[in-house]
């Protein structure tokens, strides 16, 4: 009984003790001039699907979840956006060459194409970031249009 | 009452270095990422420099030019015909370092721009291949051709090369071959022959 004891108080003292670690906040308020829905300014279906389910995690001003308030769920979620804001950044858009933009593009198409987009442990608990059929097809389409109006 | 205690405990302690474990893991991750940043950024911005001091050795006697960008792309290109993964992301990753060690100072400025959008671009779609599964590998392969075509139109090539395509991967996808003879990277041995010679791109180095 004694050893369980103890092994609950270091348990519940690492618990606690981890909670002071601080963690990155990404909520940045300013959207600068080469944010992506600023430079293309989408019709609303495409910029609300954008928002909903990308921006999250893919710029700088993410809408943290209750979650984040707990350790290690924080560390969990800063690491996830500091690696999908490095792989694609929606406020850095107009920042890329159209090289870079067509293949961004490209891979955004394939990835929703496939549903590795929205991540599964994100929509797990985000329903409302799920994207339909129909909400795929939109944003499909949209981005082919985007892509194809570039030069590469 | 006893063993539900120990299995309790047991439960707990592995539970304590799970969490312990993974918090480290990521902060290994983290670490990785940084430096990889660290990497792309010197790749990007002092391109000489400090590659000058550090990497020569490590890339003794190693081509600084876009022929050793092609070398490793035709390794990369066979490994997809044959369907190999692991063969594929070892090439990916070769080409990641002949990218960032590629020599640009001797084009004119213009054309080092370009260059070097390619470069970045490039190594983005290498490094994914040198981490992915096959059809993400090949989906990668299709951007990267690109990429080359646009290199190899700046720099020329000391090899004649043959630009290939395919009508049925992803509405039409090209590719840079050595040979003449169709081996379709996106498909393998399923649709090896699959494909026809758009151009050919004659030496003039």
């Amino acid at each position: 009984m004694k050893f369980f004891k103890i092994i609950t108080l270091i348990l519940l003292a690492v618990f606690v003790v981890i909670q002071f670690f601080p963690t990155e906040r990404n909520q940045s308020n300013v959207v600068p001039k080469t944010d992506f829905l600023l430079v293309n300014n989408p019709p609303q279906k495409i910029r609300a699907i954008l928002q909903e389910s990308c921006y999250n995690c893919h710029s700088n001003k993410t809408d943290y979840p209750w979650y984040n308030m707990i350790q290690p769920a924080a560390w969990y979620l800063e690491d996830h956006i500091k690696h999908a804001k490095g792989e694609l950044n929606f406020n850095l858009w107009d920042e890329l060459s159209d090289r870079r933009k067509s293949s961004k593009l490209r891979s955004i198409i394939k990835q929703i194409e496939n549903d590795k987009m929205p991540l599964s442990s994100y929509t797990l608990i985000h329903k409302k970031a799920l994207l339909s059929e129909v909400e795929k097809h939109n944003i499909i389409k949209y981005t082919t249009q985007l892509k194809d109006s570039l030069s590469y | 009452m006893k063993k539900v205690r120990i299995t309790t405990a047991i439960f707990v302690m592995s539970f304590v270095s799970l969490t312990v474990m993974s918090c480290k893991d990521s902060k290994k991750e983290n670490l990785e990422s940084d430096n990889h940043s660290e990497m792309t950024h010197d790749a990007t911005k002092d391109n000489t420099m400090e590659h000058d001091n550090m990497d020569m050795v490590s890339h003794v006697g190693q081509m600084t030019g876009s022929k050793q960008v092609i070398a490793d792309y035709m390794t990369l290109k066979e490994a997809l015909v044959a369907t190999n993964k692991d063969a594929a992301a070892k090439a990916g990753n070769k080409m990641v370092g002949s990218l960032k060690i590629f020599e640009i100072s001797g084009y004119t400025s213009s054309q080092q721009k370009e260059l070097q959008d390619i470069i970045v671009d490039a190594t983005e779609h290498a490094e994914h291949i040198g981490k992915s599964e096959m059809d993400h590998q090949r989906e990668h392969f299709k951007t990267l051709s690109k990429d080359m075509m646009d290199m190899v139109e700046i720099t020329g090539t000391d090899a004649t090369l043959f630009q290939q395509s395919c009508p049925m991967y992803d509405k039409g996808s090209s590719w840079l071959s050595m040979s003449k003879d169709i081996k379709n990277p996106y498909y393998g041995s399923k649709m090896l022959t699959c494909g026809k010679v758009e151009k050919e791109i004659k030496s003039k180095m």
